[in-house]
Parts: structure tokens; C-alpha cells; sequence
């Protein structure tokens, strides 16, 4: 792959209370940011279940980003908390099993912070742009999709509707 | 041994448990789960060596609870453990999985048991959680069998190879675990085996949407892989038996005791150990550490 032309996939896993609401700000504020993050809406940090972030870096995400509300702003009152203590545990399990710190970032955002909101997309950006696509799991990709093409085909067809 | 077999035989006799979950021989260095209702049949209970079964997982079956109310009053479950199977059995209680009133347990100084059936019991063939244990005493019991014995000393080579890897780059890691994970087959024998795998159903049964692929190809094998050993950090006890019972032998181990040591290192916390302390995930402080949050 060129790596001049090569642009990161990043999936971020967004609360719907504060750090949506500040993506909502950086738009609303005009503040200008790098493309390839996909907000995925969810309403909680302490909602996003670890598989979702294995089946971002399946489907090909070169990062995964997890952002929600600061401590004691949490619009559940607990669930940021909750997600804290759970999220060392999985990063650090990835880092033991071989996938780099860089790829799964944390942040908090609230929903007055428009301007964090593009700098932590900046920097995650910049970060997977050095670290260079996650060619580990794709390697696995492309094992799984000649031995099994038929759920690759089937895959394809939910990929393309959602484009 | 003969204590033993005449205290269970009591228990029952007196219906005040309504089953003994043991230990029976099979052969010279083989035994077998028993789960016993008839006082009888208590004369062939066991301890020793080679009670490597980790008995804790039965007691969250929905058929052994129903043992308890086959009479009119409800009644206990005794049941033989290893002072480290008796971690998992805490680990239970503390997430409500059992309640410690209905649970009668009958414990034994251990004097460490061997990795596997067949095998000399020796320095040599001593189990990788036996070299580390802290344990040796039961830290909750009702009934206490057996003198105090010395597990023999051994190298721990499970934390050698922990250090190793973490010593490993990225990529080395990597490659090391995609090349152990490329063995497993998903018979789930790790989940069966687990007591703390309780769950009525895993996600992995879960197929619409399917978030675990169930073909034992690299890419699912590295999902399921991960998320058991997630699910189980900071609550697995390290009873070894999802690497006792591994068919492919991979090191499930190693990444159990590495979640631990990582709990004790920042929580200082080790899973069941204690009753009047909340489970680790099952809890937060606001005072945790923020560092991994930009």
C-alpha cells in the first residue's frame, strides 16, 4: 500500500450526553478536524462492551477511540466510573497480547469542549498515521476471507448498504 | 481419609446437606467429581494428591441446586475443596452467584496436587498455581481436615515466561499469541470448566448479531480468546483448571495471571480472597487513576 495515500479507518465509540455533544460543538463552531474518525453513538462510556472494539479492529479499523463524559459528570451518574476501572483491565490485556497501546485510546469530552474534541481526533490521527495500518489483524482479514468466502460475501453486502 | 468419609456420611445420614460434592478414586493416580446423596456411597470419597478438579463450578449448576429443594425443608450443599478452590467458591458469593449459607465447606490443608492425572507426584510434576500458592489454609470453611503440609519448593516457570513476554516487542507478542491462539479449536472446554464462566448464556452462543465468529479460524479465535480473558480479569482466582482442561494446551495461564498480577499491582486487590470486600469490576473508586484518559 502507498503510504503517501494511505489514510487511517478510526471507529470512536462516542456517549450520547457529552463528547457526541462536543463533536456537535467542533461542528457547530466550524473548528476543522481530520476526516477519518466514525463516530459511533452510544449512550454510555460504561456501555461499549469490549467486542465492539474487537469487531472495529476486524472490520478493518486502524484505531478505536472510546470518549464520554468527565468523572462525576456522568449523566447515569456511575457508568464512566465503571467504564475507568474495566477499560485499564482491557488495555491493558491488549498490550500483553501484542496490539499496540496507540491503537485503543481513551478520552473524556464533555459537552462544552468542541475545541478538545478535534484535538484529541487530531492526535489520535496522527498517532495511527506513524503507527501505519494494523496489518496484523488485516493479515487475518485476508486468511479468513479465502477460507471463507461466502461470509465474506455476505459481509460485503452489509458493508454495502451501509455506504 | 476415614474422617472424612464417616463426617459426609454424617451430613447426609442427619440430612443436613442434601449432597456431597468429592472427590472418588478412579485409579492409582486418577479420580474422579462424585456428587453424592446416598450416605453409603460416601466410602469412596478421597483427598489427596489428585483431587485436581476445581468441584467450585458445580455449584452454580441449575440440576445441583435443585438437589437442595428435593425435600420439604431447603438444604445445603457440602462440598469438598482445595483451600484455592475455595477462592472461587468466595468469588461466587461475593457476585451472587451462591449464597454462603447454602454451602457447606468442607476443606483440607493442601499440600499442592500434581498438573496432571497419571503422573508421579513430585517436585517435578507439581502444578504451575501450586509453585505460586499463598494458600495453603482454606480462608472460609465449615469443617477442616488434614495437618498442615509443606508444598515442596519448585522454579516458577509460568512467571519466567510471564516476564518473557513482557520483555518481547509488540510484534513478538503478537506473533507468540496469534501462533497459541491458531491452536484452539473453540470446544469452549476453558468456558465449561471455569466457575466463574457462570453465565446462563455466553456471548459467544449469541449469533444475531454474531460478535464472536464460531469457526476456529485466526480472526475468531483471537476474539474469543480475548474476551474470556477479559471477562475473567480481576476475577479469576487462578485455579488453572481452563489450562488444565485445554486440549490444545494453550497457555491460558498466562494471561489469567498476568490480569492478576496487573489487579494487584494497581488495586492491590486478589480475587477472592475475602467476603467483606466488594469485587474489583463489580466496583469503582472515584479516586482511580485517570492516566489512560486524554
Amino acid at each position: 500500500m502507498d503510504k503517501e495515500k494511505w489514510e487511517p479507518k478510526i471507529a470512536a465509540f462516542v456517549c450520547n450526553w457529552c463528547t457526541y455533544t462536543g463533536a456537535d460543538l467542533a461542528g457547530t463552531s466550524r473548528i476543522k478536524y481530520p476526516s477519518n474518525t466514525k463516530l459511533i453513538r452510544v449512550m454510555c462510556s460504561g456501555s461499549v462492551d469490549p467486542v465492539f472494539i474487537l469487531k472495529a479492529f476486524e472490520r478493518g479499523a486502524d484505531g478505536v477511540l472510546v470518549s464520554g463524559c468527565h468523572p462525576n459528570d456522568c449523566h447515569y451518574n456511575a457508568g464512566n466510573f465503571h467504564a475507568r476501572r474495566r477499560w485499564d483491565f482491557f488495555h491493558k490485556l491488549l498490550d500483553f497480547i501484542g496490539i499496540e497501546k496507540e491503537r485503543l485510546q481513551f478520552s473524556w469530552i464533555s459537552a462544552s469542549e468542541g475545541k478538545k474534541f478535534a484535538d484529541v481526533i487530531s492526535k489520535i490521527t496522527k498517532d495511527i498515521k506513524s503507527l501505519g495500518p494494523f496489518k496484523a489483524y488485516k493479515q487475518m482479514n485476508s486468511e479468513f476471507t479465502v477460507n471463507f468466502p461466502e461470509y465474506n460475501e455476505s459481509s460485503n453486502s452489509i458493508n454495502k448498504e451501509l455506504q | 481419609m476415614e474422617v472424612l468419609r464417616k463426617y459426609a456420611s454424617e451430613l447426609l445420614e442427619k440430612k443436613a446437606v442434601a449432597a456431597v460434592i468429592g472427590y472418588v478414586r478412579v485409579s492409582d493416580k486418577r479420580t474422579r467429581p462424585a456428587i453424592i446423596t446416598n450416605p453409603e456411597d460416601t466410602s469412596s470419597l478421597v483427598f489427596d494428591n489428585y483431587c485436581l478438579n476445581n468441584l467450585s463450578v458445580y455449584l452454580t449448576k441449575a440440576r445441583i441446586k435443585a438437589l437442595c429443594r428435593t425435600s420439604d425443608k431447603p438444604m445445603k450443599l457440602a462440598i469438598t475443596a482445595k483451600p484455592c478452590d475455595v477462592h472461587s467458591i468466595v468469588a461466587l458469593i461475593q457476585e451472587n452467584q451462591i449464597h454462603r449459607d447454602d454451602i457447606h465447606i468442607i476443606s483440607f490443608n493442601c499440600g499442592g496436587v500434581v498438573k496432571d492425572f497419571g503422573l508421579e507426584f513430585s517436585k517435578e510434576t507439581l502444578a504451575s498455581k501450586c509453585i505460586h500458592c499463598e494458600s495453603q489454609k482454606p480462608v472460609y470453611f465449615d469443617k477442616l481436615f488434614g495437618e498442615e503440609k509443606k508444598i515442596p519448593a519448585a522454579e516458577d516457570k509460568q512467571l519466567q515466561k510471564i516476564n518473557e513476554i513482557d520483555s518481547m516487542s509488540t510484534e513478538e507478542r503478537f506473533e507468540f499469541f496469534k501462533k497459541e491462539f491458531d491452536k484452539c479449536i473453540k470446544c469452549y472446554a476453558c468456558r465449561a470448566v471455569c466457575p466463574l464462566c457462570y453465565c446462563q448464556r455466553c456471548i459467544t452462543d449469541k449469533t444475531i448479531p454474531c460478535w464472536i465468529e464460531s469457526s476456529s479460524h485466526q480472526r475468531g479465535n483471537f476474539s474469543w480468546n480475548i474476551v474470556r480473558a477479559f471477562h475473567l480479569s480481576a476475577r479469576c482466582t487462578g485455579c488453572g483448571e481452563c489450562e488444565r482442561a485445554c486440549p490444545m494446551d494453550i497457555p491460558l495461564g498466562l494471561i489469567n495471571r498476568t490480569m492478576a498480577i496487573e489487579a494487584k499491582k494497581s488495586f492491590s486487590f486478589v480475587s477472592g480472597r475475602s467476603l467483606e470486600i466488594p469485587t474489583l469490576v463489580g466496583s469503582f473508586d472515584v479516586k482511580d487513576s485517570d492516566e489512560l484518559f486524554m
